[in-house]
């Protein structure tokens, strides 16, 4: 019997497929029971928002007036103690009238991160930037040159302090991670098994402890005399132990990716290193984006535990501010929430930034 | 075949066992392939073909006998080797391209870091490539926006960037869909009738009965008989060749 063959024409789907009713459609209100439960859950997440909302704003206190804050206890937020000691949870101890300076040195740094966090800004230039930068900063900060009064190490405080530590801490334990993830898939026994053994004794003691060593055993192995500034000691202490874990994070990419790329690279002659900068990293890094941000989110909060060297960054500012002042101490919750919103800011730039990341290197594995 | 001339490989009494279990994969093997001579190897999965062609570019090590490729022996001297590989290029079963890279940079990679050409230079000698495997729309392509047949013929492309003398091929058409196999193994003849020393595993008896000038059937490590095409697929010496080919040459 005769076939004959006759193409079917594409034709678009029926009915809503595209737009906000076609998703609404679909995912709450796809069944008569589906819809109820969106109905009831609606009208609980709405119920609940009113009463928050009544807390937060309307019978809220926005200005600094402790007794106005007082008499609204329990029904209204005061946020006036955001007005009142906001300042001091931002900058920490560093001296009022110097206040210019972390925010200039703070916004250059965070400027410099933005761009190097851009490919088409990779260039030769951009490590010479980033040592210009580092100068100016700690210059900026620091200072006791160029009429700057000098501002001593253990009065930097606040925000500025978080950034800092979090910015020379990753941008150093970066490449030290990368390092020891090759170390530890190394033949040759020696650095595997140092690579190995670092990994090992880091990530079995908790960062309080590895801080904690850094700053007052540290001093005690030193010769007489040789004093390490403290905040040194930190930023050593926060990269060594964010390398380790971003190590077993990029050497999670490394195993994953398969071995014919490195056999490839080899049939075609390239060196060791040559197929580690142009075949294996680029894509074993690339699928650990999300892994990696993760490290660094955590890392920006873990910053928090300075305070047990008696440096006061936003955390342990917020506490230095509240726990010395009685009046407004009954208040800390709503500070928190302020710094709590700050905290979130950064990471969900940081959240945002690694969605990005992913998005770019998906180009390429598009079918 | 000239008889005068070195042989551009030579196997002397090889042995390879596997470390992790010891088993003997490459037992007492004894060959020799001339300049110019496009070999087909073939055999049960397990046979060590696959390891075989892979000491040759020294992607697998061997313990016992000698292994000569043009003038140098494979062993522990890793210049040596690199030597060897800038001559020897190979053709994987599941490709290898790099995937975060265009198809053109994939072939002028090795070019501009190895042999160190400039740029412009490596582009226009990969363009040439690409024209020839016939694939050269695609050059600012990523590869898995190919088919499995256009990307098979970006690694011979990538493979040839480099000018070798001897082309390996490890059953470059066994992950590919029936469609597609015949344009990679028209490139392949293409490459032989250029005078290419080829040697290649691979299942596909039609291009070893159009190219080879012999082929060498292995089971189990050794090399149970080798031959030339019309010889070996008519009259097999032996009854594991007989075997073999009556299940495979079946359907």
């Amino acid at each position: 019997m005769q076939q004959t063959y006759q193409p079917i024409d594409a034709r678009p789907m029926p009915g809503l497929s595209t737009g906000v009713l076609a998703w609404l459609k679909t995912n709450l209100f796809s069944s008569p029971g589906n819809s109820i439960k969106t109905l009831v859950v609606l009208a609980i997440v709405l119920w609940a928002l009113y009463g928050a909302m009544g807390w937060t704003l309307t019978n809220a206190v926005f200005g600094a007036s402790l007794e106005a804050c007082n008499s609204l206890r329990g029904i209204g937020a005061c946020w006036g103690v955001v007005t009142e000691k906001g300042r001091l949870i931002v900058m920490g101890r560093y001296p009022d009238t110097e206040h210019w300076r972390p925010v200039i040195a703070t916004a250059l740094m965070l400027g410099v991160v933005g761009i190097s966090c851009m490919p088409r800004f990779w260039n030769k230039a951009l490590p010479l930037i980033w040592v210009v930068m580092l100068v100016v900063y700690f210059t900026l900060m620091k200072g006791g040159v160029l009429g700057l009064t000098e501002v001593p190490t253990d009065q930097w405080g606040g925000l500025p302090l978080t950034v800092m530590l979090t910015v020379v801490s990753m941008t150093m334990a970066f490449p030290l991670s990368v390092f020891v993830a090759l170390g530890r898939r190394s033949n040759m026994p020696a650095i595997k098994t140092l690579c190995t053994l670092y990994v090992e004794l880091i990530r079995g003691v908790p960062l309080i402890t590895v801080l904690f060593m850094a700053s007052f055993m540290l001093p005690l192995f030193m010769p007489e005399g040789v004093q390490i500034d403290v905040l040194i000691r930190v930023v050593v202490g926060i990269t060594l132990f964010s390398a380790a874990y971003m190590a077993e994070v990029v050497r999670g990419g490394l195993q994953a990716l398969p071995k014919g790329q490195t056999e490839a690279a080899a049939t075609l002659g390239l060196s060791y290193w040559q197929t580690q900068r142009k075949i294996v990293l680029p894509q074993a890094l690339s699928m650990v984006v999300p892994s990696l941000m993760n490290t660094f989110i955590g890392m920006f909060k873990d910053t928090s535990l300075v305070t047990i060297v008696s440096l006061y960054e936003l955390t342990g500012a917020l506490a230095l501010a509240l726990n010395a002042d009685a009046d407004w101490r009954p208040f800390k919750l709503e500070a928190y929430f302020f710094i709590t919103l700050i905290y979130f800011v950064f990471c969900f730039a940081m959240s945002r930034y690694s969605l990005w990341v992913e998005k770019r290197t998906a180009v390429s594995k598009v079918r | 075949m000239s008889q005068s001339e070195a042989p551009i490989i030579q196997f002397d009494n090889v042995n390879k066992w596997y470390a992790s279990n010891g088993y003997h994969v490459l037992r007492d093997v004894n060959l020799s392939f001339a300049k110019g001579e496009k070999v087909v190897i073939c055999g049960p999965s397990g046979s060590g073909k696959s390891t075989l062609i892979r000491c040759i570019n020294a992607l697998e090590e061997y313990q016992q006998g000698k292994l000569t490729v043009d003038g140098t022996v494979i062993g522990d001297d890793l210049k040596g080797i690199d030597k060897v590989r800038r001559e020897v290029g190979m053709v994987f079963q599941q490709f290898n391209l790099f995937p975060h890279l265009t198809v053109l940079e994939n072939l002028i990679l090795s070019p501009t870091w190895v042999a160190k050409l400039p740029r412009n230079v490596a582009i226009e000698k990969a363009m040439v490539q690409l024209e020839r495997v016939r694939i050269a729309e695609h050059a600012n392509k990523y590869p898995l926006q190919l088919s499995g047949g256009q990307q098979q013929r970006v690694a011979i492309a990538r493979a040839l960037c480099l000018t070798p003398k001897i082309m390996l091929f490890d059953e470059p058409t066994s992950a590919l869909d029936p469609e597609m196999i015949k344009e990679v193994l028209d490139v392949m003849i293409g490459l032989a009738d250029q005078g290419m020393t080829m040697l290649c595993v691979t299942h596909e008896m039609g291009f070893a009965k159009a190219v080879a000038d012999r082929v060498i059937f292995m089971d189990q490590g050794q090399v149970v008989e080798q031959n030339t095409p019309t010889e070996f697929f008519n009259h097999p010496q032996t009854d594991r060749s007989k075997d073999f080919l009556s299940k495979i040459l079946g359907h």
